[in-house]
């Protein structure tokens, strides 16, 4: 056992950008449930923006199309489960379910021309003069565009839902739909949107994933990381800083234990393998043993128009 | 028709307002006139189609036919924002405040171009002070009392100079003294000018505060009168179209003790109710007992405790002298203290489930419907029939859903399902909630016979006509404190106003 390998810095830069894929998914789902609709298709809109992604990015050779079109194929998908839940009322945890199992399935259809090609690399933006800061200039400046792109869409989530008009329509909506809707607020517009924004952030967080992070085309290569997504956002409070905060400490753990497990520490390595999920349960059950803070009112709720 | 006299200088006209959905004509050829500066009473029974109406003239409803003028030009809202751009302005009911955003958050949701947070703040407490609401634009809804709720909505209609005010059974959640306060404030606001259009149930406040009321019977308007100059019984009638019999009684000693609460406290289960805090009482056999106060004082945490769903943190619970905290709900059945919460639909029964199954819910211990883990299907659903005869439910039969039924009629059939299983001690929670007259006048009765009969009887409600009407002797619930019982006999209103407000008296006084 040799801690001494460990390189804080490194760790610390590849925090990111094993953060990024959950970071994107659970801003996306943190504006969907804002508005007042749980969908559970997280993972399968992650898993279709990765093969879609990785097919446009592979065949035009340039990554950010890639990234382009799944963020599309990902808010597409979405509308599939917005049309179901909101206008055919579906049971929103039900279509949530299905759609990522359909997801699953279609990504795995898709991918298959894909399988054992390698991605187009994206270019790293060292961010001039910031990058040379000591320490904190390979930590946080020398990244590829999307480490930077989260970061400004969690900015931007957080500036429109706590600053603007629109953003307390939506959260007014999320809050009480009948009370939006006596208003004169068009309820099933506002989810839509919202759920469309879920998803193109889903698809370009899959998209990191077979893009950036493997980078290749690999079945079911999202292992998950839809659901940790779905629990950082109630981890988070529905607040998109402490979103942040959460997929960053997830995506921490997840690297911290890859290195212990590469410095031969005498843990088992399926405990180390394990330890990232393990700690985001134990934080989501002490979080709810403190009460559900700050779920929106009408979360999962069905609404029809009372006329 | 008064109507036609009065359209010369009207601020608005409805003219053959009609509006049909499958299977009822809500409003049929519904005129009428609103003067500048007059409070006009809408007034009918549940289903006389008043919501239908107050929608249409708020946008949220179009309707089939008719026409509408404001300010003698022609008026077509096609959603609210039109509506409130014209200068209409509505005070809900209920459903239309957001409890996780703060009061100022609130208020921008209901106007069309809110200024900036910080001018809005400042113009919240400009208006709140003029009009003498006080109200903090920083405060979180979900924490204020329900007086303070209200204000929020006036407000919200205030800060845009409505020409026409709504209110929709504004009082139905205020103590007396801040149903004084809001009666000034609409006072002050028709000497301005405004009009307001105002549904109530409290047939003495219309009378109050009204100059005109246009009664409305199964979508029609039946008639229009001068509230002043009717009585309440009078006024009652004309919506109910029938003579209106009135519960009586005959007085009886009072017995044993039957159920006592010594030192309750409970925190509430849920997030924005209110915990019950040192809670004393005891009820007797022959008597009912009246528990006044504002939605949200404890109310349905005090129901909660009482039937079995929620256990006492602290004090005792005893019936017939034998400590029940530690019972079940169904054990406590079986000893004869039954319950019917307030929520009909999903909590007192299950609106998907026919009236037998709900029949079978409550009713399985004492009425030995169940045999050896078989439910004995046969005997059920006479034990609903036998309800649905007893309490006049009207419904094609027992195997329709509870869901199926009107507030009224299911109200009935959920009172009569414990009343018809003679319980030691009931306890009730709003027994006539948006309850017709009818249907509530024959509701009291039934828990009047059954304290005549020895049982104790617990209603807890927000009206207070109703509780001055039926119970023995009178308490009040403020945040989760239960005010020492006095006799009902020779209480004035403003004795029944300092108990319901509790500590919160100084600041109704201001």
């Amino acid at each position: 056992m040799d801690l001494g390998q460990i390189n804080p810095l490194l760790l610390l830069a590849s925090l990111m950008v094993a953060a990024t894929p959950i970071l994107l998914a659970a801003i996306g789902e943190a504006v969907v449930e804002k508005s007042g609709v749980l969908n559970l298709g997280v993972e399968g809109m992650m898993i279709t923006g990765a093969v879609v992604g990785f097919a446009i990015g592979v065949t035009t050779g340039a990554p950010s199309i890639g990234f382009v079109a799944a963020a599309v194929a990902g808010a597409a998908l979405s509308m599939l489960f917005g049309v179901l839940v909101l206008y055919l009322k579906s049971n929103q945890v039900a279509t949530g379910l299905g759609l990522t199992l359909f997801g699953l399935g279609l990504s795995a259809l898709i991918g298959k021309p894909y399988e054992g090609i390698k991605a187009p690399t994206m270019a790293k933006w060292e961010i001039p003069l910031l990058s040379d800061i000591p320490v904190l200039g390979p930590i946080m400046f020398r990244h590829d565009p999307m480490v930077y792109v989260s970061l400004i869409i969690v900015a931007l989530t957080w500036y429109v839902l706590t600053r603007t008009r629109a953003g307390l329509i939506l959260r007014g909506v999320g809050e009480n739909h009948n009370a939006a809707h006596a208003l004169g607020y068009k309820v099933i517009r506002v989810r839509l949107m919202a759920i469309a924004f879920g998803g193109a952030c889903a698809g370009m967080g899959g998209a990191y994933i077979s893009l950036v992070r493997v980078p290749q085309w690999v079945e079911g290569m999202t292992a998950g990381a839809g659901w940790i997504a779905l629990a950082i956002v109630v981890f988070a409070s529905w607040r998109p800083w402490r979103v942040l905060l959460g997929a960053y400490l997830f995506g921490g753990i997840s690297v911290l234990q890859l290195n212990l497990q590469a410095a031969g520490v005498p843990i088992p390595v399926e405990i180390l393998a394990m330890s990232p999920y393990l700690i985001t349960i134990l934080v989501l059950v002490v979080i709810s043993l403190r009460g559900n803070h700050g779920a929106p009112g009408s979360l999962g709720r069905e609404f029809h128009a009372t006329h | 028709m008064t109507g036609d006299m009065r359209q010369g200088d009207a601020l608005m006209t409805l003219e053959g307002l009609t509006k049909a959905y499958p299977g009822v004509v809500a409003n049929d050829q519904v005129s009428f006139s609103l003067l500048p500066g007059e409070v006009h009473a809408l007034l009918g029974e549940n289903g006389a189609g008043k919501s239908t109406l107050v929608k249409m003239i708020y946008g949220l409803v179009k309707p089939d036919a008719g026409q509408m003028t404001l300010n003698g030009t022609d008026f077509t809202p096609v959603n609210p924002a039109a509506a409130r751009a014209a200068g209409v302005a509505m005070v809900f009911q209920h459903f239309s405040l957001f409890d996780a955003l703060s009061v100022a958050e609130n208020i921008a949701l209901g106007m069309d171009n809110p200024p900036n947070t910080r001018e809005l703040a400042g113009r919240i407490r400009e208006v709140s002070q003029a009009y003498g609401l006080p109200l903090d634009p920083d405060r979180i809804v979900g924490d204020l009392s329900a007086g303070e709720r209200q204000r929020v909505e006036i407000i919200r209609c205030l800060l845009q100079n409505p020409k026409l005010l709504i209110m929709d059974e504004p009082t139905s959640v205020l103590t007396p003294q801040e149903v004084e306060i809001l009666f000034k404030t609409l006072r002050k606001l028709t000497s301005e000018g405004t009009s307001i259009l105002y549904i109530s149930h409290k047939l003495e406040e219309i009378r109050a505060l009204c100059e005109h009321a246009t009664i409305l019977r199964l979508g029609v308007v039946v008639d229009t009168c001068d509230p002043r100059e009717k009585s309440a019984r009078e006024l009652a009638e004309l919506m109910v179209g029938d003579t209106l019999h009135v519960p009586s009684r005959d007085p009886a000693e009072p017995g044993e003790v039957a159920l006592s609460l010594s030192g309750v406290s409970m925190p509430s289960p849920s997030e924005f109710g209110t915990d019950l805090r040192n809670v004393s009482l005891e009820v007797r056999k022959g008597e009912v007992l009246g528990i006044g106060g504002v939605a949200g004082n404890g109310q349905d945490e005090l129901l909660a405790v009482i039937s079995g769903e929620a256990r006492a943190r602290e004090g005792s619970i005893t019936l017939a002298g034998d400590e029940i905290n530690i019972l079940s709900p169904s054990a406590r059945r079986a000893r004869g203290l039954l319950t019917a919460p307030e929520e009909r639909l999903g909590h007192s029964a299950a609106p998907e489930m026919s009236l037998t199954e709900n029949a079978l819910l409550t009713g399985s211990v004492r009425e030995k419907l169940v045999d050896r883990g078989f439910l004995r299907w046969n005997k059920t659903e006479k034990f609903a029939r036998r309800i649905i005869e007893a309490f006049d439910v009207r419904t094609p039969g027992p195997d329709n859903a509870a869901g199926s039924l009107s507030g009224g009629n299911l109200q009935k059939f959920v009172i009569g399902r414990e009343v018809l299983q003679n319980p030691d001690v009931l306890v009730v929670n709003q027994p006539t909630w948006g309850v017709d007259a009818a249907a509530a006048a024959s509701i009291r009765q039934s828990l009047l016979d059954l304290a005549h009969k020895g049982a104790a009887v617990i209603v807890i409600s927000q009206d207070l006509d109703e509780l001055m009407e039926i119970s023995d002797r009178f308490t009040a619930l403020n945040e989760g404190r239960l005010a020492r019982p006095v006799s009902t006999q020779g209480l004035s209103v403003e004795e029944i106003g300092l108990m319901m407000g509790g500590a919160e008296s100084d600041e109704v006084a201001a």
